[in-house]
């Protein structure tokens, strides 16, 4: 499948070859990057962009009734790029800012992305550090997603975060410009299924992820974890809750 | 509100907005950034190989929970489409189909 070298002019290697190697030693194939990669990431995750459009509609209508301009929304979601805190930031908005509480919020909200960014290093510890945090940047839940799902069926195309970051990114900021300046006048996004696009993404993911039994057990304790603690805290703690009590559960099972 | 400025910005807003980037920036690159300077021991890659699954049963088990009928019907048949035909956007459109078709009903 993969017959051609990916290069990348603005890296020098020393080994003469394009792709990169880091000092691993496992001896696995290394990791491309390159405009395959985007190429792949940005067709594949399109239609899922569209389902994020739907929420940066809904952002931007909420921006606009809080009192930001077009300009102030439009900024936020290109350089925040993170849907849910976006959201509840907007919500905490208020007269004058607290912007204590909307800063600390976010980071508590986006702290499950140090998780999914965790769950990518086998791959992107062998690309180069621009490259790696520079495609995180555009790292939402859905792309993270089609991301681990092509890495597991062993493709190794380290720009696919990147390609697909950026459908999300265009998508996202646009729709935004489009929610601030429609206001009230758009709907509710359940009328068109859009708010069930990240469950069916995740779903279809979960399908693929799963590995028989050795996957019962971490499955079942973040499971658990998950839907109590979504009861029970705020924000998106449960996510990251969740996913520490698999690995817990693992990692116990490795020890015996 | 719009109409008096959709372009105008605000400085305090544009340093909320640029601190909201950096703290979720970090939280982007934390995990990565930590995982690439500490020696990953065995259980530590055990438990790494876990986390892909769980964090994503951990999105969807509140997700599901807050649904009704219609979204738990639509998402079997998301799970039964992915495991016949592998195609995530034929998964994805079963699914949002169904769901708008199964709130329409139930």
């Amino acid at each position: 499948m993969e017959n051609e070298t990916e290069t990348n002019a603005s890296d020098g290697n020393a080994t003469g070859d394009a792709t990169e190697i880091s000092g691993s030693t496992d001896g696995a194939e290394p990791v491309t990057f390159g405009w395959r990669g985007v190429r792949a990431g940005l067709l594949t995750c399109v239609p899922i962009a569209f389902g994020v459009a739907g929420y940066g509609v809904a952002f931007g209508v909420l921006a606009n009734q809080v009192g930001l301009s077009v300009a102030e929304a439009a900024l936020m979601s290109a350089l925040v790029v993170a849907g849910a805190s976006q959201i509840v930031a907007v919500e905490l908005w208020a007269d004058p800012i607290p912007i204590a509480a909307i800063v600390v919020t976010t980071f508590a909200i986006n702290l499950r992305y140090s998780l999914m960014g965790a769950a990518l290093q086998p791959w992107f510890k062998r690309l180069s550090a621009s490259k790696a945090y520079g495609s995180l940047f555009f790292m939402a839940d859905e792309n993270w997603a089609l991301t681990m799902r092509d890495f597991r069926a062993g493709n190794r195309r380290g720009a696919f975060l990147l390609g697909s970051g950026i459908a999300i990114w265009t998508f996202w900021v646009a729709s935004t410009v489009v929610g601030a300046l429609a206001g009230e006048t758009i709907g509710d996004p359940a009328e068109y299924g859009v708010d069930f696009v990240l469950a069916a993404v995740f779903l279809a993911l979960a399908a693929e992820l799963w590995e028989g039994r050795s996957s019962l057990a971490p499955w079942m304790a973040s499971l658990g974890t998950a839907v109590i603690a979504a009861e029970a805290l705020p924000g998106r703690w449960y996510i990251l809750l969740g996913g520490l009590a698999a690995a817990v559960v693992e990692v116990i099972r490795h020890d015996r | 509100m719009i109409g008096d400025g959709a372009l105008s910005v605000d400085p305090i807003v544009v340093g909320v907005v640029l601190a909201m980037a950096v703290v979720t920036y970090a939280t982007k690159t934390g995990g990565l950034w930590l995982l690439n300077r500490i020696e990953a021991s065995e259980r530590l890659e055990a438990a790494l190989s876990v986390l892909p699954g769980a964090i994503v049963i951990a999105v969807l088990g509140p997700e599901l929970a807050a649904g009704g009928p219609a979204e738990w019907g639509a998402g079997v048949l998301v799970v039964a489409v992915m495991w016949r035909t592998e195609s995530i956007l034929l998964a994805l459109c079963t699914g949002v189909v169904s769901v708008v078709a199964l709130r329409a009903v139930v």
